[in-house]
């Protein structure tokens, strides 16, 4: 059975963080959404330590194979995800995996320490990538400053630290290895590419927010290879995402390495993707060929 | 972004857990826009209001990787289809790629679909205690779930006057979801055109003034749908005028159930909601100002 820092799992698919609100599909689709639910985890949408309204629209742009999004990481902040929605998630029949992130180390530890009592909570994520908000690029594009933060915010949990890392880095391996040396049990990749687009009848940036985060199958090589080379240099277990759409495309992650896949923006066009491409896992060939993880592919 | 209630328009279907794939009936023209047919052999009736996400099971992404993600689409028209399940009609115009694809579509083709989505027109009792009727006002492709609504009014023998914007005689697409095929207007609908080549000639807002100004328009309910300088208009037409309106929404979406936050909409003192499970119908009083910057 597949598993990550000790949780079990039912497949090795899970969702990437903030592609899917499992609240808001239990409203759409009703209680069919618990009885086949489409990912063997869940990870939360990121919460903030104080509730944040995110970005002004326009907020997506479709992009050849893929999207941009400027969501902005709208959520209840801290207090209110812990008194409404945790109890909600916890009623999801799959470990819950919490997506945080804050702009000081005190934040984040009061995050953490919060979140991580609470046992509804399998595992924590640090979002230190969001391409989005500005303060989430500098703990992600540095790694004595991921390692830092590691440092200060491991002592205060036993459950397992998953750090996700942004692509928008010169060498993301050489941060995972700051999140490995901080004590971190798992990193997660890839996170939205930092894009651009311009709306061609006003001339201007496309997005409210100027610039945003592109995701979908657009983006599968870059994470792919950046699965590569994180996975050439820790030995941290890894999540390994960017544009999975099918079975196939989970194979290449499992491939190279990924102990697990997330599956984000497919979500938005087939709402039981994670289901689809755990059966399509199942039969790929490539899964069954690639046993054992190819680390030497230069 | 706090999580108070809106208020909240009527009671909606609930789509089936994901995505399933649906057959094209029918594609036809109507008035320059193209009405296509699906039959959904699974899915609830929709109501008035709520919307499809549409993805062309072929040919999705052919132009320079577009279309990537489903469309959303109000219904509007349903009836049983023969063989069982419902027959789905969706009122389009091919605006980009993707929508240029959904009018391509032919007879045997597949779709993608997931829904009905969002929430739906609530009567209009429910929208104002004691009103006697209502008038749906609509404008462009946005004329499509105004024709589902109307029909549910005159199941229900509920009163109802229809006015319609069009740019002119040869762009009334969707008008014969409300007269039929034949062309001959019925009664109760009554349309403006830029030009004037077809009705009165002006804007549909110049038909609804005089109805907002008689002295029996508070017992009325305006349901519309249109762009969003024609829902503006409306939205603030009614406030000004103590007029109670429901006013269906556009915003770009890429998944209609709540994952995405792509189609946020302003919320009056602050904050946002999303259109696709908090709309698309909002009471007028739930939207600031309709702006082209979401819509």
């Amino acid at each position: 059975m597949p598993e990550l820092c000790g949780i079990e799992l039912a497949t090795p698919v899970i969702n990437a963080s903030g592609t899917y609100d499992a609240i808001a599909a239990r409203q759409a689709f009703g209680d069919a959404l618990l009885e086949d639910f489409p990912f063997a985890a869940f990870v939360s949408k990121t919460i903030t330590p104080e509730p944040r309204a995110g970005n002004p629209p326009r907020r997506i742009w479709e992009t050849p194979a893929g999207m941009i999004n400027s969501i902005g990481l709208p959520n209840k902040g801290l207090e209110g995800f812990l008194a409404e929605d945790l109890p909600r998630l916890a009623e999801l029949p799959v470990p819950l995996i919490v997506s945080v992130m804050a702009t000081t180390r005190e934040d984040f530890a009061r995050c953490i320490e919060r979140v991580a009592r609470r046992r509804e909570v399998a595992a924590i994520e640090l979002n230190i990538s969001c391409p989005n908000v500005h303060s989430g690029l500098i703990v992600g594009e540095n790694p004595s400053e991921t390692e830092a933060l590691l440092d200060a915010l491991r002592p205060l949990t036993e459950k397992p630290l998953i750090v996700k890392l942004t692509p928008n880095t010169a060498d993301p391996a050489s941060v995972a290895a700051g999140a490995e040396r901080g004590g971190a049990d798992a990193v997660s990749l890839i996170n939205t590419l930092k894009g651009t687009a311009i709306d061609p009848v006003t001339g201007a940036p496309a997005l409210g927010n100027g610039y945003g985060g592109l995701s979908g199958p657009a983006v599968r090589p870059v994470a792919l290879e950046q699965l590569r080379s994180v996975r050439a240099r820790v030995e941290l277990p890894i999540v390994g995402m960017g544009g999975i759409s099918s079975g196939a495309d989970a194979a290449e992650f499992l491939a190279l390495g990924a102990a697990v896949v997330a599956v984000g923006t497919e979500s938005f066009r087939d709402p039981r993707a994670g289901s689809r491409i755990a059966t399509e896992l199942e039969s790929s060939l490539l899964s069954e060929r690639s046993a054992e993880p190819v680390l030497d592919l230069d | 972004m706090d999580s108070a209630p809106l208020p909240r328009p009527g009671a909606a279907s609930r789509a089936p857990f994901g995505r399933r794939r649906c057959e094209v009936a029918s594609n036809r023209d109507s008035g320059g826009y193209r009405v296509v047919s699906l039959v959904d052999r699974e899915g609830p009736e929709p109501e008035p209001g709520q919307f499809y996400m549409l993805a062309a099971a072929t040919g999705w992404g052919a132009r320079d990787g577009r279309a990537f993600l489903p469309r959303a689409i109000s219904v509007a028209e349903t009836m049983p289809a023969a063989g069982g399940g419902i027959r789905l009609d969706f009122l389009l115009d091919a605006v980009g790629p993707g929508t240029g694809r959904l009018c391509d579509l032919e007879a045997g083709e597949g779709v993608w679909i997931v829904g009905p989505l969002g929430n739906a027109f609530a009567s209009p009792r429910e929208v104002a205690p004691g009103a006697a009727g209502a008038v749906l006002v609509g404008g462009g492709v946005g004329v499509a779930p105004l024709a589902l609504q109307r029909k549910r009014f005159a199941e229900r023998g509920i009163a109802h006057r229809v006015l319609l914007g069009f740019r002119d005689r040869a762009h009334t697409g969707g008008l014969d979801l409300f007269c039929g095929s034949s062309g001959a207007l019925c009664p109760e609908v009554r349309l403006a055109t830029e030009d004037g080549s077809q009705g009165v000639q002006g804007r549909v807002t110049d038909l609804l003034l005089p109805i907002l100004a008689g002295d029996d328009a508070a017992s009325g309910v305006i349901y519309t749908c249109g762009p969003p300088a024609m829902l503006e208009a409306i939205r603030a037409l009614c406030a000004e005028h103590g007029v109670s309106c429901e006013l269906a929404l556009e915003s770009p979406m890429a998944c209609g159930f709540g994952a995405c936050f792509g189609c946020a909409v302003p919320k009056p003192g602050g904050g946002f909601l999303r259109l696709c499970i908090d709309g698309p119908v909002l009471r007028g009083d739930a939207v600031e100002e309709v702006s082209h910057a979401y819509a």
